[in-house]
């Protein structure tokens, strides 16, 4: 199936929550309410003639001007070799959203990424933890307002520019005439 | 994690806690594997990654599109021809441009090397974390040659930083084809060689048959993708199923015969350690192959496409993937109209595959998770990018 034909089967199930196809160039996607989510993914899953086996990847998107975070799905069916991008949009303020992890193991790791760089929490994962920065770092480094905090633990992430910091060693070299 | 290991001493529980890495040299970079054993069984291993991280996806915000390629090398940098074939084809998916079909024909050349030079690395550091020491050395040997021929042909023996957008960076050199079909000569005869040496080593085998067992659902449920999903006997490769670059073009697929190994219980179980390593050496003989078929019939022409000096696609966004080494390799690219991406996201095989390491770490000897890990071909900096 096409992600038209996905979406139109889908709308006709569900109604109102699912969006229309969003008009873009290139590949196409649509949203899908955040209350509906978790219906979805099991139909998207479980009917014989979507069967989205495969969770391809979850990321997220960050959109402060409008004020949301956008998680997205990159779901694939091996037995019908089709696939369909999903979004589904969260309050930027307070994101979150119920797991995934019940519908598609592969979840359990993405959505511990996207709750590591984005901080959405995902309600009812069973291991919400940061996996790739430190379990105390603080922020969320893919969100666009992101601030460097300038080290971490007295490490520093600052660099002085190593020709100023060359001519500085020169110049103290000439003034203490060493060879 | 720290935490995590206060908790499970407090709760006063008899098994042991170690930690596995992340120095451990059979891990495959910095990783670091939180083991809880009883013996020398597992109950299970809790992977902590994150050391390599680097935040490439942030970078890829800040840089520009073309400056983005040599970072790409950095994703996976024992098979960097992959991520700058991937970011290729993302942007020129993106802007709507075409590379030339020399180009295309080069990358796929490149890549394949590629692939046989990572598989290598892989099937010989797997028989050296089993115990088998000779075997790395070979691989490794024969490594060589293709980094010299990559070298030949960019420069750079590792981080090749080869592809661009819209084409690739150099044209063949002269005689290096014949130089390349020498190689394949000798390494058709050294694939042969490696099997009697190890692959149907009996000791070998023992080790690897029935351990680990990843079934076709469970594979395809936790993501898996590339050799460790074929492994698992589903016939997917995106070269033949999603075709992309050279793949896509008719003259390529009529000069090339693609054939994709899968995993169907050689000695054990469908699904084993053993299927996900000798799918890999079953691939290698493959992109020898290929290699040599294309250079057979690689047409001439130019090597890069017009590309405004300021790529600035319109805004939109592309999901664009390439078969890696190491599974589905994709590159989620969002663009808001400027001459910087909005939003880089690489999925890689290695990060889904590490994911699958705590569910099947259950019951495994201590040994047999060094062989898991090592069939799972992880590397860490595509794990943590």
């Amino acid at each position: 199936m096409t992600p038209q034909e996905i979406q139109t089967r889908l709308r006709g199930r569900f109604g109102e929550a699912v969006g229309p196809m969003a008009d873009t160039r290139r590949d196409p996607f649509f949203t899908v309410g955040k209350g509906a989510l978790l219906e979805v993914a099991a139909f998207l899953r479980d009917e014989p003639d979507l069967a989205m086996d495969a969770l391809e990847d979850e990321t997220a998107l960050d959109w402060p001007q409008r004020n949301v975070l956008e998680v997205v799905l990159h779901l694939f069916s091996f037995t019908h070799r089709h696939g369909v991008t999903v979004k589904v949009e969260v309050d930027r303020a307070a994101p979150s959203l119920p797991t995934l992890t019940g519908v598609w193991r592969a979840a359990e790791w993405f959505e511990r990424e996207v709750y590591d760089l984005f901080g959405v929490s995902f309600e009812g994962h069973p291991d919400l933890r940061r996996i790739l920065l430190p379990d105390d770092w603080e922020g969320h480094p893919l969100r666009k307002d992101y601030r460097e905090a300038g080290g971490w633990h007295g490490i520093s992430n600052e660099r002085e520019n190593p020709l100023v910091e060359l001519r500085r060693l020169d110049q103290k070299r000439r003034q203490e005439n060493l060879p | 994690m720290e935490k995590l290991i206060l908790r499970k001493i407090e709760a006063g529980r008899e098994e042991m806690i170690l930690n596995f890495g992340p120095q451990h040299p059979s891990t495959h970079g910095v990783i670091n594997l939180l083991v809880e054993t009883d013996g020398e069984v597992l109950r299970r291993a809790i992977p902590d990654v994150g050391y390599l991280h680097r935040g490439l996806e942030k970078i890829g915000e800040q840089v520009g599109y073309p400056g983005f390629m040599p970072f790409t090398d950095r994703i996976d940098y024992v098979a960097a021809m992959f991520p700058n074939e991937g970011w290729a084809t993302a942007v020129e998916r993106l802007l709507g441009i075409e590379a030339p079909p020399r180009a295309q024909w080069l990358r796929a050349i490149s890549c394949e090397l590629c692939r046989i030079a990572s598989h290598l690395v892989s099937v010989g550091t797997m028989a050296m974390d089993i115990g088998a020491f000779t075997p790395m050395l070979h691989g490794i040997r024969e490594r060589e040659k293709v980094n010299d021929l990559l070298e030949a042909l960019c420069g750079a023996r590792l981080t090749y930083n080869y592809h661009r957008i819209g084409g690739v960076a150099f044209d063949l050199p002269e005689g290096w084809r014949d130089e390349c079909l020498r190689f394949l000569d000798h390494f058709d005869a050294f694939l042969s060689e490696f099997d009697r040496l190890i692959s149907w080593n009996e000791l070998y085998v023992r080790r690897l048959a029935g351990i680990a067992v990843v079934s076709r659902e469970q594979a395809i449920s936790f993501g898996l993708s590339g050799p460790n999903l074929r492994g698992s006997g589903v016939d997917f490769d995106l070269r033949r199923d999603m075709p992309y670059g050279s793949w896509a073009l008719p003259d390529f697929t009529k000069a090339v015969r693609l054939e994709v190994p899968v995993g169907k219980g050689f000695v054990g179980k469908t699904g084993d350690c053993f299927d996900r390593y000798y799918v890999r050496c079953l691939e290698m003989k493959v992109s020898a192959r290929l290699v040599r078929e294309a250079l057979a019939s690689i047409p001439e022409g130019e090597i890069a496409a017009k590309v405004p000096r300021k790529v600035k696609p319109e805004p939109g966004e592309v999901m664009s993937r390439i078969e890696s080494a190491r599974g589905e390799m994709a590159f989620y690219v969002v663009s808001d109209g400027t001459d910087k991406a909005y939003r880089v996201r690489v999925r890689t095989g290695s990060f889904t595959g590490m994911g699958i390491v705590e569910e099947l770490s259950r019951g495994l000897m201590l040994a047999d998770l060094v062989a898991l890990i090592a069939s799972l071909d992880v590397v860490a900096p595509e794990i943590d990018r």
